[in-house]
């Protein structure tokens, strides 16, 4: 391995880890506090950052701009919310069908599966000018300054009483129903949530990689689902909301940076998503296996002792 | 108080798992109306409980509740004026939130949420207060998630949380029957102060005859998806075990064996 290459592919990764950090938010909304699997993400992604692409090609603010995507993805959550809590239709189908119909939608929003940002604005772009840095360090200050407001949004929300709300029904649906709450109403807020992030996300990476494709989600929600474990293996599980929250982006950045290293060695990119599967995977697997052999070696002292 | 006509339901009907749970079931309760239920498995005494909280919807009749008519309204707008606490006790607590975090939950229940905060700071004390009144010492660790708490701990943690808003009617199903014998008499005391001291309406299902007979004013009996015995005040207090074994014997033409109340006269 080239140290000094994999170290100039650092900041990129790490940039990288935050803009798709927001992504791990959305994605922990749903397969965390409400304790569904939300299959949208995949969707939901490109449909940002098609959005996001849609509205600076038009000339639009490129703030205004990630707003507009953060609706296009309160939106697309909303449909996953309504199939599943009014059609009652399995959570995982929900959001394979929605998914599937986004991928269509997305190539009416851009009109082809591919728009440049060659010679419009972005967020980056102006921060550059502004900063006068290298783009892999507007990318990490920019995100930095997004990911803290983000995550203090999330910890005051989920501390009101709606967002009480929501994080009561993925531990206790019966519980919640038996004290007053509409479980149907809360799931969709949480839906609507989560993918309002994933979109969000699209929108900065879009900005940041200069192009929006419809393909630019495939995946993503395995690599939330990465983000989200890699954090917790690495920081623990049982801290305060907080903390839980930054470890997901920590998450997201290790990652990337893992990427990097492995595409260092010589990994070719067509590999990465078998890596990523097969990583989430392994993540997945090895607290189950850790906790059959700690059964066991008890048991065994238990009979020796 | 509450008034339910002519209320039937049958599950999986017009199929080989066809069943009549509750035939045709009217019933009244007056206000401070404290009942206990008694019956055999399948005798449609959770059934009954479950139409009124709106769990599943009914075939037919009305339930109405403080002239309210509930028949139709979902689980969770009936949950605003009534409180339950399930057989399992880890049915009514979320164990991955603190103590005060589900206390203030039940404590806003039948209000509108919004987004001030879901623990507010100053009914944390009301909320210790009312913990307090427990005897379990959970007062002093309001910050700890449910999940640490023992099985009889939870079950009163919910009762609590069933009556912080009073409500117009608390359903117990079977609320004391997971636990150990102990811990199953210290959440049925508390049961019955916190029934007398908010003049509460309630209904208990209860699989221990003794308990029916000593508990509230008022006891019903169900068979087979009906009511087949109904006594109140005087009457009831004066009930034996054995009387009621009788009584069951000679509205229901079985014998009283073979079944899960035998083991808790």
């Amino acid at each position: 391995m080239d140290i000094s290459s994999l170290l100039t592919a650092i900041p990129g990764a790490i940039s990288q880890g935050i803009l798709w950090g927001v992504m791990a938010l959305g994605v922990y909304t749903t397969y965390r506090i409400l304790n569904i699997s939300d299959l949208t993400v995949d969707g939901s992604f490109a449909t940002g950052g098609c959005v996001a692409a849609v509205c600076l090609v038009n000339g639009l603010n490129p703030f205004v701009s990630l707003l507009v995507a953060l609706v296009a993805g309160l939106l697309a959550g909303a449909i996953t919310g309504f199939l599943h809590t009014r059609c009652e239709i399995p959570a995982i189908l929900a959001g394979i069908l929605t998914q599937l119909g986004l991928y269509s939608i997305n190539l009416r929003i851009m009109g082809r599966s591919n728009t440049p940002l060659l010679k419009v604005d972005t967020l980056f772009s102006k921060g550059k000018e502004l900063l006068n840095l290298p783009s892999q360090y507007v990318a990490i200050i920019i995100g930095v300054v997004l990911i803290v407001l983000l995550v203090a949004c999330m910890y005051w929300f989920y501390g009101t009483e709606i967002g009480s709300a929501i994080r009561a029904t993925g531990n206790n649906e019966r519980m919640v129903e038996s004290l007053g709450v509409n479980t149907k109403t809360t799931k969709m807020l949480g839906f609507m949530i989560a993918n309002g992030l994933v979109a969000l996300s699209g929108a900065l990476v879009t900005q940041s990689q200069g192009y929006a494709d419809v393909k630019q989600g495939t995946g993503a929600i395995v690599i939330g689902l990465a983000s989200i474990i890699i954090g917790e293996v690495v920081c623990g599980k049982r801290r305060n909301f907080m903390v839980r929250l930054s470890t997901i982006v920590v998450g997201s950045i290790l990652y990337r940076v893992v990427v990097a290293m492995v595409l260092q060695m010589g990994l070719s990119t067509d590999d990465l998503k078998l890596l990523t599967a097969v990583l989430v995977a392994i993540a997945l697997t090895v607290p189950v296996m850790l906790e059959k052999r700690n059964q066991n070696a008890r048991y065994k002292a238990h009979i020796e002792g | 108080m509450l008034e339910i006509k002519h209320v039937s339901k049958t599950f999986n009907p017009n199929t080989i798992n066809e069943k009549k749970a509750l035939k045709d079931i009217t019933l009244t309760l007056n206000e401070g109306d404290f009942v206990t239920i008694i019956g055999g498995n399948g005798a449609g005494k959770s059934t009954m409980l479950n139409m009124i909280a709106g769990v599943y919807p009914i075939d037919s009749g009305t339930i109405v509740l403080d002239n309210e008519n509930l028949s139709l309204q979902p689980e969770y707008k009936r949950a605003r004026t009534i409180g339950r606490v399930f057989q399992d006790p880890m049915m009514g607590t979320a164990a991955d939130m603190e103590i005060q975090e589900n206390l203030a939950f039940a404590n806003r229940r039948g209000q509108k949420r919004g987004l001030g905060w879901g623990v507010r700071k100053d009914e944390k004390e009301d909320l210790q207060k009312a913990l307090h009144r427990l005897g379990l010492n959970l007062e002093n660790r309001m910050s700890d998630k449910v999940g640490l708490l023992s099985g009889g701990q939870r079950q009163a943690l919910t009762l609590l949380m069933a009556t912080l808003k009073k409500p117009k009617l608390l359903l117990l199903d079977e609320h004391t029957a997971a636990l150990d014998p102990k811990t199953a008499k210290a959440v049925l005391e508390l049961t019955k102060e916190i029934v007398e001291e908010q003049h509460l309406t309630a209904l208990m299902v209860t699989h221990n005859m003794r308990d029916a007979i000593a508990i509230g004013n008022r006891l019903i009996m169900m068979h087979e998806g009906r009511i087949i015995y109904d006594v109140q005040g005087e009457e009831k207090k004066n009930l034996t075990v054995e009387d009621l074994l009788i009584k069951f014997e000679q509205a229901s033409g079985e014998e009283f064996a073979n079944d899960r109340m035998m083991l808790s006269k």
